[in-house]
């Protein structure tokens, strides 16, 4: 289902350009609108249509599968950490859900730097970082390495 | 190159370059920093981090997490059921490696915000099945992606990597890589001491089952460009298990998943006559594998052999039973949420085809074939595995490193390693990540040196698409059509004809042979050749067309391994219709190539498969 750009409400901002894993969203270059370049390479994965900040951009299903006549809307609001869809299907019928996206605020994972340094002899063992506490299990299992011949 | 001289060049040092920034890449970028507090560390993706990978979509559920901390699982036990579903041939060492470690990488996630769902009862994690626990992850892509830019130096976006660079002092090491910013065409020459490849696997090299638009709903993203193996195997990089391609069964065009319906919500399906067919195929099977018949669970290339055997007999189509699963208002949430959560397309297949997942059962089919090492499949590099854990000939020296030194990978580059999928790719990550940090404190004052005469060799043929197309194109009025140049789109369709038709994918129900391969290798070595004359009208396009070069590169592999090995050993992934059977006598081994780019020659070798897990 390839993205399209509603040509009364995107501004031009280029938040689709920036985040499509595709790089199929561009601007036109006489409108200054951003359209999708390459439908054929689009996963449909929303990237766009979530981050779009005037809510331009829509999708409609694969021409080679999809019977017209639907729609699958979202709201991905960071602030809350939820967001909702709302499904209509070709016949009118509709569904809507709401899921919750993060738990934590954005920007408040700590980076690894922020940890004491390791002491420099764990380097060479099989530990990882903040184990073994963070497995909740004592130790780090291990294996004696018994290979059977060939 | 006198076209494009004025491009400009820009030099990038760094400790460690991570190529790639899913979440093996990510992994990577967060070890490698706990460790190597001084290092200098790059990471370069050719989208946006984030929203890059095989989850820039979102996910629904974790696949890999043993629940140590519960005693739900063992790592012994995730080595028995990942070799199990791979018909016996998996790097034992690197899989109890990952499962191991990965239980706290997912308790990392929870920490950093990500939603993970529980049990009301015992609190546990909600299991989906043995191994996968639920998530509501749409952001769980951002949420890693944060944690990764904090742990870099600088995260270089939009960056296309094209090749690998070898020092050019010490033969068979790795001195960095390059590429070029699809934003503003500059050459990027990153020089490393140590380089984790992170990229992507294969979708697009075997025709799709859609056409058109469809095309595009691949079931792996369509971004996922082969890079993981084009840029390592082009280095010299031993490579096993190229032939191991996977393939789905999975909702019919929309490619939704179906764990959930079938582990959590308990769907059953059946053929176009309400009958459940894949007990009945129990002795059709062992004639065809022998004890691999009887692995519980069943393995999924014997499951997707039961459907297509059901298909040819006529009974379809195949049918998923959702009507029957969702009875509250709960269930069906779950079962929406695990499209809206990774596969919206899926949503839409429904909403504009009226089918209501509560009222109708809706069709299931089998994948067009996809190679990647991260899934129930493992192709991949040939990796030295962890110290304490793996037999001598499978270690040498510094966990995840290739047979080239300095190069490591993570997720689909490494192979032999099934089923790590979200969470195990990012502890494969991490775990390069940590040998990345010490093979670069062991290597002290020594950098690599990078051949300058290399690098401009490399710039005029990274860039000599667009001049193909700039010159071309003069040569005709308008369109597409021309006599000197081709499009990436008409090389891929080219390349996607070529592996459907002789190499084993849905045009010919997944079989192939050795004359069959043999005139694949001979039409995919003239697609080889006009890869020089691939014409690009802008920079996009100069992505697609080094995207189109890694998939042929892999695709050659590709090729190269199913013709070596002489049996079928996964039925419901591909058969060779000149050895129908399973053969362990013979094949109970990895195969393995090594390309040599100078002489483009292959060498193809068996390497052991050891069992060190009862």
């Amino acid at each position: 289902m390839p993205t399209f750009t509603y040509m009364t409400r995107c501004d031009g901002c280029g938040e689709c350009v920036d985040i499509c894993p595709s790089d199929i969203m561009h601007i036109d270059t006489v409108y200054r609108r951003s359209y999708n370049i390459e439908p054929n390479f689009c996963w449909e994965c929303y990237s766009c249509v979530k981050a779009c900040p005037q809510h331009a951009i829509d999708v409609r299903g694969y021409a080679d599968f999809a019977p017209l006549g639907h729609s699958v809307r979202v709201l991905r609001e960071e602030a809350s950490g939820t967001i909702s869809w709302k499904i209509r299907y070709r016949d009118g019928r509709e569904k809507l859900f709401t899921f919750p996206i993060r738990t934590t605020p954005w920007g408040s994972i700590k980076p690894p730097s922020a940890y004491a340094a390791p002491d420099a002899a764990a380097l060479n063992t099989p530990l990882l970082a903040h184990e073994p506490e963070v497995l909740r299990v004592p130790a780090l299992p291990t294996l004696r390495a018994q290979a059977e011949a060939g | 190159m006198g076209l494009f001289a004025s491009r400009k060049t820009r030099i990038v040092d760094t400790d460690i370059l991570i190529i790639g920034g899913g979440f093996g890449g990510c992994g990577a970028a967060y070890e490698s920093r706990y460790w190597g507090r001084g290092l200098r560390i790059t990471l370069v993706e050719k989208a946006n981090i984030e929203r890059s990978g095989a989850v820039a979509h979102g996910l629904s559920a974790i696949n890999c997490y043993m629940g140590m901390r519960w005693g739900e699982n063992q790592p012994e036990d995730f080595v028995r059921y990942a070799r199990g579903d791979l018909m016996g041939l998996v790097r034992e060492d690197l899989i109890y490696d990952i499962a191991r470690h990965v239980d706290g990488t997912v308790h990392l996630f929870e920490e950093w915000g990500l939603p993970i769902m529980t049990h009301p009862e015992t609190g546990h994690y909600l299991r989906e099945g043995k191994w996968q626990v639920m998530i509501h992850g749409e952001s769980y892509k951002p949420i890693v992606a944060e944690a990764a830019r904090k742990s870099v130096d600088a995260v270089y976006n939009r960056i296309m990597v094209t090749h690998l660079l070898l020092d050019a002092t010490h033969p068979n090491r790795v001195a960095g890589a390059v590429g070029f910013n699809v934003r503003d065409g500059s050459f990027h020459v990153f020089r490393a001491k140590a380089v984790i490849v992170a990229a992507g696997g294969a979708s697009h090299i075997f025709k799709p089952r859609s056409v058109g638009e469809g095309m595009g709903r691949t079931w792996y993203a369509p971004w996922s460009s082969a890079s993981a193996y084009g840029l390592v195997l082009h280095a010299g990089a031993r490579m096993i298990q190229m032939e191991n391609r996977i393939v789905l069964a999975r909702f019919k065009d929309g490619y939704g998943p179906v764990g959930a319906w079938f582990l959590l919500l308990k769907a059953l399906a059946t053929n176009a006559y309400g009958e459940r067919f894949e007990a009945a195929m129990l002795d059709e099977m062992k004639s065809l594998v022998g004890k691999y018949a009887e692995t519980a669970p069943l393995p999924t290339c014997l499951r997707n052999h039961a459907v297509l055997q059901e298909l040819k007999a006529g009974k379809g189509p195949i049918y998923m039973h959702t009507q029957d699963a969702i009875d509250t208002r709960e269930k069906e949430a779950i079962g929406w949420e695990d499209f809206l959560d990774m596969t919206v397309g899926q949503a839409v297949v429904w909403a504009s085809q009226n089918i209501d997942p509560k009222e109708k059962p809706s069709e299931l089919i089998t994948s067009e074939p996809y190679v990647m090492g991260s899934h129930a499949t493992c192709s991949g590099a040939w990796a030295s595995g962890p110290e304490d854990v793996a037999p001598a000939d499978y270690h040498w020296g510094y966990n995840r490193m290739t047979t080239v030194e300095g190069l490591f990978g993570a997720g689909d580059t490494i192979g032999g390693s099934a089923h790590k999928f979200s969470s195990g790719s990012f502890t494969e990550g991490r775990i390069a990540g940590k040998a990345a940090v010490r093979y670069v404190m062991d290597l002290a004052g020594t950098r690599p040196q990078v051949d300058d005469t290399q690098v401009k060799m490399l710039r005029d043929e990274i860039f000599k698409p667009l001049e193909n197309h700039a010159i071309g194109r003069h040569e005709i009025v308008a369109g597409c059509v021309a006599p000197s140049y081709i499009s990436p789109l008409h090389g891929l369709q080219r390349l996607e004809k070529i592996m459907d038709e002789y190499v084993g994918g849905i045009s010919t129900q997944y079989l192939t042979s050795e004359p069959m391969l043999s005139r694949g290798l001979e039409l995919l070595t003239l697609l080889k050749e006009d890869l020089d004359h691939i014409g690009a009208d802008s920079l996009h396009q100069l992505q697609r067309a080094w995207e189109l070069k890694h998939r042929v590169w892999t695709s050659e592999a590709v090729l190269r391994h199913t013709l070596y090995r002489q049996e079928t050993r996964w039925p419901g992934y591909y058969y060779r219709g000149d050895f129908p059977k399973l053969d362990d006598a013979e094949w109970h081994v990895f195969t393995a190539s090594r390309y040599d780019a100078r002489s483009g020659t292959w060498q193809m070798s068996k390497l052991p498969v050891h069992h060190i897990v009862a």
